[in-house]
C-alpha cells in the first residue's frame, strides 16, 4: 500500500535524487525560518515520514486559500507536500464528485480514525444549518463529525480561524471560525487573507516533521506569526523619523516612505509578509505602496476602516463633542442657575463664608 | 475578549464615551463658573481692565525673582513637565491625526525618536515633581487623594505611550489599547479635578488682570 | 554624489528608496571570523541570507562584494541550483531556484566545498545499480 511507503523510499521510487531532497531540505528551512544547523534534522525526519492521510474540508470560502496554494511558483515543493501526504478529499482538487467523493472521505476516515489531519478553510455558519450544506450534510455537522477522528487540525485562512468576511459586520449566517466549534482538538491556526502559500506549505511541513509548533495566544505558528510586520518593515526608519506619506502617490509615497498616515496596521498586525513576502519573494503590499490591512488578525474588516490610522478613533467623534457640548449647555445652564439662586439668596441671608466653603472641589 | 477586541472597544464606543463626558463636563463647569456671576465693581474706572487682563494672560507665564527664590524647583519642574507634554501630544504624528480627524486641522510633526526622548525627560520630571511632592512637609501637608490621583491618571499615558512605541511585553494590540484606555481615564477625570486648571487659568488670569487694570494699578 | 544627492554607492549605500540596514558589514565579519575557524579548526559554517533583512539592493551589493572565483557549477536538482566559489576561497555562495527560476533559498557557505556538491552515498548506490542492469543488459545481447 503506498500509504506506507516512507517519503524517503517514494522520492527514490520517482526518481528524486538525494540531492534534490537535500534541496529541498534547506529551502524549506529556510522558509520555516530554522537555522542551518537544522537542514539534517529535517532530512532525518521527512525521510522517515509515512504518508500521513489528509482531509481537507472548505466551508463558506473564496476558494483563496487553495488558490494561494495551488497557484505557487514554488511546484517543486507543492508538489513534494502533496506527494508525501495523501489528499483523500478536497472539493476543488479532487477527481471525483457527489456520493463517490463522500465515500472516499468516509472510508479515509474510518482506515486512519484517529491518525488523519484535518485542513479546514473557510468559516462555519454556527447557527443556522441551512446557509451552507455539502451533501446535504450541514457544514457544522460535517467539522465536527470529521474532527472528531483527527490527530490534529490546521484552519487555514482568516475565515477558518476568525470567521472572516462572512464574519464581518452584520454577520448574516452567524459565521464562525473552527475553534469556535472544536473545543477538544489542537487547532494550528494559519489566517491570512489569503495565507502566503509559503506559510501555509511551511507549517503543513513543520506539522509533518515536528508535531505541532508553538503557538501564540491566537494559536497561531510562532515561526511565521511571531513578528508583526511594522517589527520587520523596510519603512520602519521613515516611521521613527516621522516621515510619512499624506496620501496615494504624493512626494512621501513616491520616496517610499511610510504609511501609516494611510491606514497601515502594520503595527498590530503579526504575519511574514514584511520578510517571506509574496511570489517567493516578489514583494508585499507595503512595498508595493498600500497599507497593510492586517488580514491576519481577528476582525480585520470591521477594524475600523482600512485607510483610518491606527491611532484614530473609529467613530464620529467631532458629532460627539458637537451631542456633548449640546448636553452641556442645557445641564450646565440648570446647574448654573441653580448655584446661582443659591448665592443670590446667601447674600440675602447675609450668610458667612466658612473654611468648608473655601475648601469645596464643586 | 481577545486584545483586537480591547482595541477595537477601546477606539470606538469607548472613545466616544470619554469624549462625551469630558466635553459636557467641560461645559458644564464653564457655566457653573460664568452663571456665578460677579460682584460689579462700581468705583470709577481708573486704568483699562481689558489691558489689565491681556497683558496678566502672558506676564504670569514668567516667574518672578521672589516666586523663583522660594520655589525654584517647583517652577522649574513644572516648565519641563508641561512643555514635554505639549510635545509629546501635540508634535508626534499618530497624535496630530486625531487632532486632524476631530477639528479638520493639522501641522507638522516631529521626529518619533525626539518625542521618544521628550517622553523620557518628562516622566522623570513628574517623578520628580511626586518625589517632592511627598518629601516636602508643607506639600505634603497640603496633599489630598485627588492631588495624587490627578498625577497618576497624567503620567499613565506617558508610561503606557513609552511601552507602546517600543512595544515591551504585551501584544502590541493590548499595549496600543492600554495607552488609548489611559488617555480615555484622563479624559474623563479631567473636568471634575484640578486638570481643568487648563482651560480655568486663562479665565483666572484675565479676571485677575482685569481688577487689577480696572483699579489703574499694575498686575 | 548621485544625481538625487545621495551618497555615492559604496559598501553600505542602497537604492534611493530605501535606507541602508547596516547588515553588510557585519555579515563580512562574520564569513571573515567563520574562515578563520575553519582555517584552525576545520569547522565549517553556514548563513541563510533569507534570514538577514537586507534593504532592496543591498543583497545585491553584498554578491557583488563576494564576486565570483575559479568554481561555477550549476546543479539540475528539481529546478536548477547554483554553486559559485566567491573571489574568496572556502566562501561558497548557493542559490535555490524552482522549475519557473525563482529563488527559492540563498546560503552562503564557509568550507571545503558545499555537502550538495558531493555526490551522495544513496544516489550512487542507485546510479550503480542502473549501470549494473546496463551492464548485465549489454552482455546479453551482446
Amino acid at each position: 500500500m503506498s500509504k506506507d511507503k516512507t517519503l524517503g523510499e517514494t522520492l527514490q521510487e520517482r526518481g528524486i535524487s538525494r540531492r534534490s531532497f537535500l534541496k529541498f531540505c534547506a529551502t524549506t528551512a529556510s522558509m520555516m525560518a530554522l537555522p542551518p544547523a537544522m537542514i539534517p534534522v529535517i532530512a532525518a525526519t521527512l525521510e522517515k515520514l509515512r504518508r500521513p492521510s489528509v482531509i481537507w474540508l472548505s466551508f463558506q470560502e473564496c476558494t483563496g486559500c487553495t488558490e494561494s496554494l495551488t497557484r505557487s511558483h514554488s511546484a517543486t515543493i507543492e508538489d513534494l507536500i502533496f506527494d508525501t501526504i495523501s489528499l483523500d478529499y478536497h472539493h476543488t482538487l479532487q477527481a471525483a464528485s457527489g456520493s463517490a467523493a463522500e465515500q472516499a472521505r468516509e472510508e479515509a476516515m474510518q482506515e486512519n480514525y484517529g491518525n488523519y489531519i484535518l485542513v479546514v478553510d473557510g468559516s462555519i455558519p454556527g447557527e443556522n444549518n441551512g446557509y451552507s450544506t455539502i451533501a446535504g450534510i450541514s457544514n457544522k455537522d460535517m467539522l465536527l463529525e470529521v474532527a472528531a477522528g483527527a490527530a490534529a487540525i490546521v484552519a487555514v485562512g482568516s475565515c477558518a480561524t476568525f470567521g472572516g468576511i462572512p464574519h464581518a459586520d452584520p454577520n448574516p449566517t452567524g459565521a464562525v471560525s473552527v475553534s469556535d466549534l472544536v473545543k477538544d482538538k489542537a487547532i494550528v491556526n494559519v489566517p491570512g487573507c489569503p495565507p502566503i502559500p509559503a506559510v501555509i506549505t511551511g507549517v503543513l511541513v513543520q506539522f509533518l516533521t515536528f508535531g505541532l509548533p508553538e503557538l501564540d495566544q491566537l494559536g497561531r505558528p510562532a515561526a511565521f506569526y511571531g513578528n508583526s510586520i511594522h517589527d520587520r518593515c523596510y519603512r520602519r526608519p521613515f516611521y521613527d523619523k516621522g516621515l510619512f506619506a499624506n496620501s496615494f502617490d504624493d512626494e512621501g509615497a513616491k520616496k517610499g516612505w511610510c504609511l501609516f498616515k494611510l491606514g497601515c496596521k502594520g503595527p498590530t498586525t503579526y504575519n511574514a509578509c514584511a520578510t517571506t513576502k509574496w511570489n517567493d519573494g516578489t514583494s508585499f503590499p507595503i512595498e508595493a505602496g498600500h497599507p497593510c490591512l492586517g488580514c491576519s488578525e481577528p476582525d480585520f474588516w470591521d477594524a475600523g476602516g482600512f485607510y483610518k490610522a491606527l491611532s484614530i478613533p473609529t467613530e464620529d467623534i467631532g458629532k460627539t463633542a458637537v451631542y456633548a457640548g449640546a448636553a452641556g449647555l442645557i445641564a450646565g445652564a440648570a446647574i448654573g442657575a441653580s448655584l446661582r439662586a443659591r448665592k443670590q439668596s446667601a447674600v440675602k441671608n447675609h450668610e458667612r463664608v466658612t473654611i468648608d466653603d473655601l475648601d469645596q472641589e464643586s | 475578549m481577545t486584545d483586537t477586541e480591547f482595541l477595537l472597544w477601546v477606539r470606538g464606543p469607548a472613545f466616544s464615551a470619554a469624549t462625551f463626558i469630558m466635553c459636557a463636563g467641560l461645559v458644564i463647569r464653564f457655566l457653573e463658573i460664568f452663571l456665578l456671576g460677579r460682584k460689579a465693581d462700581l468705583a470709577e474706572a481708573r486704568g483699562s481692565a481689558a489691558a489689565g487682563g491681556f497683558r496678566t494672560l502672558f506676564r504670569r507665564s514668567i516667574p518672578d525673582a521672589g516666586s523663583f527664590q522660594r520655589s525654584g524647583f517647583t517652577i522649574v519642574s513644572g516648565y519641563i513637565f508641561h512643555i514635554g507634554l505639549f510635545i509629546v501630544i501635540f508634535l508626534f504624528v499618530p497624535h496630530i491625526l486625531v487632532f486632524e480627524t476631530v477639528s479638520g486641522l493639522s501641522w507638522p510633526g516631529l521626529p518619533s525618536n525626539i518625542i521618544d526622548a521628550t517622553n523620557v525627560v518628562t516622566m522623570i520630571a513628574l517623578l520628580a515633581v511626586l518625589i517632592h511632592r511627598v518629601k516636602d512637609p508643607v506639600m505634603r501637608m497640603l496633599s489630598e487623594f485627588n492631588d495624587y490621583l490627578v498625577w497618576f491618571v497624567t503620567f499613565l499615558p506617558l508610561l503606557t505611550g513609552y511601552l507602546a512605541f517600543h512595544r515591551v511585553a504585551l501584544s502590541a494590540p493590548m499595549l496600543i489599547g492600554l495607552h488609548i484606555l489611559s488617555v480615555e481615564l484622563l479624559m474623563v477625570l479631567f473636568p471634575f479635578t484640578k486638570l481643568s486648571h487648563a482651560f480655568t487659568l486663562w479665565m483666572a488670569r484675565w479676571y485677575n488682570g482685569a481688577i487689577a487694570g480696572y483699579k489703574g494699578v499694575q498686575s | 554624489m548621485t544625481a538625487n544627492g545621495m551618497p555615492a554607492p559604496g559598501f553600505e549605500a542602497s537604492a534611493p528608496c530605501a535606507p541602508p540596514t547596516g547588515n553588510l558589514v557585519p555579515l563580512m565579519h562574520e564569513i571573515r571570523h567563520a574562515l578563520t575557524r575553519w582555517l584552525e579548526q576545520g569547522e565549517e559554517h553556514v548563513i541563510d541570507l533569507r534570514s538577514i533583512p537586507l534593504a532592496p539592493g543591498e543583497e545585491d551589493r553584498l554578491l557583488a562584494q563576494l564576486g565570483e572565483g575559479e568554481v561555477n557549477a550549476r546543479l539540475s536538482i528539481q529546478g536548477p541550483s547554483d554553486i559559485i566559489e566567491t573571489r574568496y576561497p572556502g566562501v561558497w555562495l548557493i542559490t535555490h531556484y524552482n522549475e519557473n527560476e525563482s529563488i527559492m533559498g540563498r546560503f552562503i557557505e564557509v568550507c571545503e566545498v558545499p555537502g550538495i556538491l558531493t555526490s551522495q552515498a544513496d544516489d550512487i548506490r542507485a546510479g550503480l545499480e542502473r549501470l549494473e542492469d546496463q551492464l548485465s543488459n549489454a552482455e546479453t545481447t551482446a
